[in-house]
């Protein structure tokens, strides 16, 4: 169980308060989530080549030796190195710069991949993940953050959501499934995989794989309401916005909230409330099985 | 009047001060910002005027308390209220009034879903429209919608009186269109002059249950 | 083989009472519902021995050395943390499922023995609450009678997720025993079979539960102890987000835990036995340390002093009685085997509590058999019980060397059998072997 967060921003002058305005709303979520927190923040597109997210197991990795072999084999700009996650940006085509890193960097974990997406996670309290990842200072275009609360799975970082379904693509959730264990093996069989026997990633799964069998996101989630069964509230973020959608039966809360500065979505109104403009913002709850999604217009 | 400042009171204080003030005594309680639990547990015939949006369970438990809040409400709104008011000028998420024995709740804005799950006996009136699984397992009271009614409303139902002036999305298991005579226009016509809703009973219709449940017969088994 | 015919042979898999159970199925077109717990045989307590005083440990002697049975619930947050003379406590059974005199008995005897009762699914009776000293009300699914008086009347407060019979079901009580008064506590029409919710009608999760949980305290000043009840199913998460909601108190019931009424698949097929629930409830509980810091209640199957010594000795701090304190008012008693069997039973077997038409006068509303029980004669019945067993766990303890039941541990048993050693995570009785951990 847990607590969600997203925050599209519409006036672009506000782009360099991302960081500022979404950490205030992952903090009040603490509660529903005290266990780990991650963010997944969508800014510096590398339209050109690529960007991808890696996580290391300790602080004390060395990442010179990344640097030089990816140096080595292809067209690195840089890379950005935060406590135990590196952001590489490149110049190459994606889907090879991350079969070589599965075949060759094994004790790194890929968090995330795209152009302008960047995941960082982190176990234990959420203040300390907002403080030692210096969300305050993040600029962006739209950011999407989770705090959780662990119910089956173990406590791990790479347990923690955002979970990435492909380029550009992370989803965080709040509930608990009840179909995942064989859904899981299911989607194995076709190919897609699986780092945790944590339900949200078999969500996260999921998804890819319907877009990889061709579906955009609306049709994805549309069946995910048919294959996938439990309690779910869903937020999904794109290369260009993010979309919202609960389950049917509906329990698990959201709220979602709007001005002509930002669109914003969380668990409880108290993470909204600290929003500017909150007071006036229109405010609503999504309809189970609705899909609500924001986008940015393509310059 | 006695105003109380969220930014610099807890939640505890707010509480203990409203839970031990004599009726009669007015207060006024802001910056809100979606706090849970506020104005909980109350005993006594007090006016509280909230200003702002509440969180989680606003009026739990509300016992001859006059409550009011300007602005939206969390989940569990006024759950399990015994007696007093509760009114809401925006919406409230939903289970509102979840479980409440009496008093009266107004929301004037929507109700979300479940709206008097479990209902004992409280009175609701709805300005807006209500979700889905509203008056779900009601066993006794009113829930007057003056919008539209979602999914499965009153599934489920046992002695509660459902009134709606709009469109019934479906209708839950055991749940049907009854007729309207004049005991129910009366009790009708008054919650909408408690409530202060302007609308003729004549533009209401009733729903109830067909009571097809309540002893177990192997015929209705699909029902379950 | 029958007596009556030698070359007769019953199946396994189809005896008798399976054949009888589909015949009655194809009759009614109705699941059976029943009262009682678990019957099948599972893994118990009885799989355990205690290693008693030896060369290198000592026994306390019996009276002059104290073995001290007190017991202190809820200090994690509450103000007023619950005081017991004994750490056996009686289980929520409801005002409906049970009688007034029931209910009044059990008030009485838990009084003299220092410890406390519950209430159940339907709310407090002025009964319950004027005759039992310590009492605890439960905040269940249904709601049926909750009211913020009687939530600040009670001494602690149990939101139930669920019980040992039936982890995932709700309340069930039948027409034949919506009495006037049980309709009216309920505010239900007399006379129909109730429907009861299975999830709780305002909240979903553990992190929603923890915003519930400080809507409580609001409710009542911090003063009272909040337990959380759970039917044993995935015991060590459900007991780790009991404690990160907040609980005080966390009370695990497992698969051999009495219902007064539900689907006999629902009790025979859902639900873990109590003995791995208890070590499985300890191990969540010693990873968070919080354990005597949240206290653990464990029930479902509880007997006999034994029993609650190896609760205590694989971690638990207290434990609760359901079934076992309704046989010691007079359930099952031989006095009525007549009387059972015109129904259709026989003193020993008795399990229909649905019926409401109970001759022991206890799991009934009829008025005339619930005159059968006298509440001051089945008060000082319970306490005799609760007297024995706490005894009887002062015996083994001391045996042990422990000046407090609570320093019993599991190192103090071995177990009997592979599946008993696995579950409880003690050695087999001779080697060091725990299944699944390894040693010879």
């Amino acid at each position: 169980m847990c607590g969600i967060v997203g925050l599209f921003i519409k006036n672009p002058t506000l782009e360099s308060q991302l960081g500022e305005l979404i950490a205030p709303m992952l903090s009040e979520m603490t509660e529903r989530g005290p266990d780990s927190a991650g963010i997944a923040v969508y800014r510096d597109p590398n339209d050109k080549g690529c960007k991808i997210t890696v996580l290391a197991e300790n602080l004390d990795f060395d990442w010179s030796d990344l640097e030089e072999s990816l140096k080595a084999s292809f067209a690195l700009k840089k890379i950005t190195v935060t406590q135990n996650h590196a952001v590489l940006t490149l110049d190459s085509a994606i889907s090879e710069v991350q079969d070589w890193l599965n075949e060759n960097w094994k004790e790194l974990s890929v968090t995330s991949a795209g152009t302008n997406i960047e995941i960082f996670k982190g176990k234990g309290n959420p203040a300390d993940f907002i403080e030692q990842f210096d969300i305050k200072s993040m600029r962006g275009t739209h950011a999407l953050g989770h705090t959780r609360m662990a119910t089956e799975s173990a406590i791990t970082t790479e347990h923690s959501h955002p979970f990435s379904t492909g380029q550009d693509l992370c989803l965080v959730h709040n509930g608990s499934l009840s179909n995942h264990n064989r859904l899981r093996e299911t989607l194995r069989r076709s190919g897609v995989q699986f780092k945790t026997d944590n339900d949200s990633e078999v969500a996260a799964g999921y998804l890819s794989w319907r877009l990889s069998e061709g579906d955009d996101l609306d049709q994805a989630l549309n069946h995910a309401i048919d294959d996938l069964d439990g309690f779910y509230t869903f937020a999904i973020g794109t290369r260009d916005g993010f979309a919202v959608m609960r389950d049917p039966i509906g329990c698990k809360p959201a709220i979602m909230a709007e001005t002509d500065d930002w669109a914003a979505m969380s668990s409880e109104y108290r993470a909204i409330a600290t929003l500017p403009g909150a007071e006036n913002a229109r405010i609503w709850e999504p309809e189970p099985t609705q899909i609500y999604s924001w986008k940015r217009s393509l310059e | 009047m006695t105003e109380i400042n969220l930014e610099n009171k807890s939640v505890r204080e707010l509480n203990e001060k409203l839970q031990s003030a004599s009726s009669g005594d007015k207060f006024s309680v802001n910056n809100t910002v979606g706090k849970h639990a506020l104005s909980v547990g109350l005993t006594t015939e007090i006016n509280v005027d909230i200003n702002g949006h509440v969180g989680y369970y606003c009026a739990g438990m509300n016992q001859q308390a006059k409550i009011k809040i300007n602005g939206n409400a969390g989940p569990g709104l006024a759950e399990n209220m015994m007696s007093g008011e509760v009114r809401v000028t925006g919406s409230a998420s939903q289970y509102a009034a979840a479980t409440a024995h009496g008093g009266l709740l107004v929301i004037e804005g929507d109700a979300s879903s479940r709206c008097g799950i479990s209902m004992k006996g409280v009175n609701i009136v709805v300005g807006g429209n209500i979700g889905h699984m509203s008056a779900f397992m009601a066993q006794s009271g009113c829930l007057v919608v003056c919008g539209d009614a979602g999914d499965a409303l009153g599934d489920s139902i046992y002695e509660a009186k459902i009134y709606v002036r709009g469109k019934v999305k479906s209708l839950g298991t055991d749940c049907i269109e009854k007729e309207m005579r004049d005991e129910h226009q009366k009790e009708l016509k008054q919650l909408l002059k408690q409530s202060r809703m302007s609308y003729g009973v004549d533009e209401f219709r009733r729903y109830g249950s067909a009571r097809k449940l309540y002893n177990f017969d192997i015929d209705k088994v699909d029902d379950y | 083989m029958s007596k009556d015919n030698p070359t007769l042979i019953e199946s396994a898999t189809f005896p008798r009472h399976v054949i009888a159970e589909i015949q009655r199925a194809a009759k009614t077109g109705i699941y059976d519902i029943r009262g009682f717990g678990a019957k099948r045989d599972i893994p118990t307590f009885d799989d355990l021995v205690f290693l008693g005083a030896s060369t290198s440990r000592y026994p306390l002697e019996g009276y002059r050395e104290k073995c001290n049975t007190e017991v202190v619930l809820g200090n994690r947050f509450a103000k007023n943390p619950i005081h017991l003379k004994t750490p056996i406590t009686i289980a929520g059974m409801s005002f409906g499922s049970l009688s007034a005199q029931a209910k009044e008995s059990l008030g009485r005897g838990a009084s003299i023995a220092g410890t406390s009762t519950t209430t159940g699914d339907g709310g407090m009776t002025p009964e319950e609450r004027g005759h039992s000293k310590t009492l605890v009300y439960q905040y269940l699914p249904s709601r049926y009678g909750m009211n913020p008086d009687d939530l600040r009347r009670a001494d602690a407060i149990e939101i139930v997720l669920g019980q040992g019979a039936k982890p995932g079901g709700g309340g069930m009580l039948l027409g034949q025993k919506i009495s006037p008064r049980v309709a009216q506590m309920r505010n239900l029409p007399e006379g129909i079979d109730q429907r009861s919710a299975c999830r709780h009608p305002d909240w979903t999760g553990p992190d929603d539960l923890e915003i519930k949980i400080q809507e409580l305290r609001e409710i009542t000043n911090w003063e009272k102890p909040i337990y959380v009840k759970v039917g044993a199913t995935r015991v060590f998460y459900d007991v780790t987000l009991a404690v990160k909601a907040g609980a005080d108190v966390v009370v695990v019931d497992g698969m051999q835990g009495g219902t007064a009424a539900t689907q006999d698949v629902f009790i025979e097929h859902v639900g873990i036995p109590t003995l791995p629930a208890v070590r499985m409830a300890v191990e969540a509980l010693l990873e968070m340390d919080m354990h005597r810091k949240v206290q653990l209640i464990v029930s479902g199957g509880i007997r006999s002093g034994a029993d609650v010594a190896k609760a205590l000795a694989l971690g638990a701090d207290a434990v609760a009685i359901g079934t076992a304190a309704l046989i010691a008012l007079g359930d099952q008693s031989p006095e009525y085997d007549e009387e059972y069997k015109a129904i259709g039973s026989a003193a020993g077997f008795w399990d229909d509590y649905q019926q409401g038409n109970d001759p022991a006068g206890i799991t009934t509303q009829d008025p005339e058999l619930a005159k059968r029980l006298d509440p001051k004669l089945g008060g000082r019945r319970l306490a005799n019980y609760l007297n024995v067993l706490t005894l009887e766990l002062q015996t083994l303890a001391r045996a042990c060397g422990k000046s407090h039941v609570h320093n019993l541990e599991p190192e103090d048993m071995v177990a009997l059998t592979m599946e008993a050693a696995a579950m409880a995570g003690v050695p087999l009785a001779g080697t060091e072997w725990i299944p699944g951990k390894g040693g010879m």
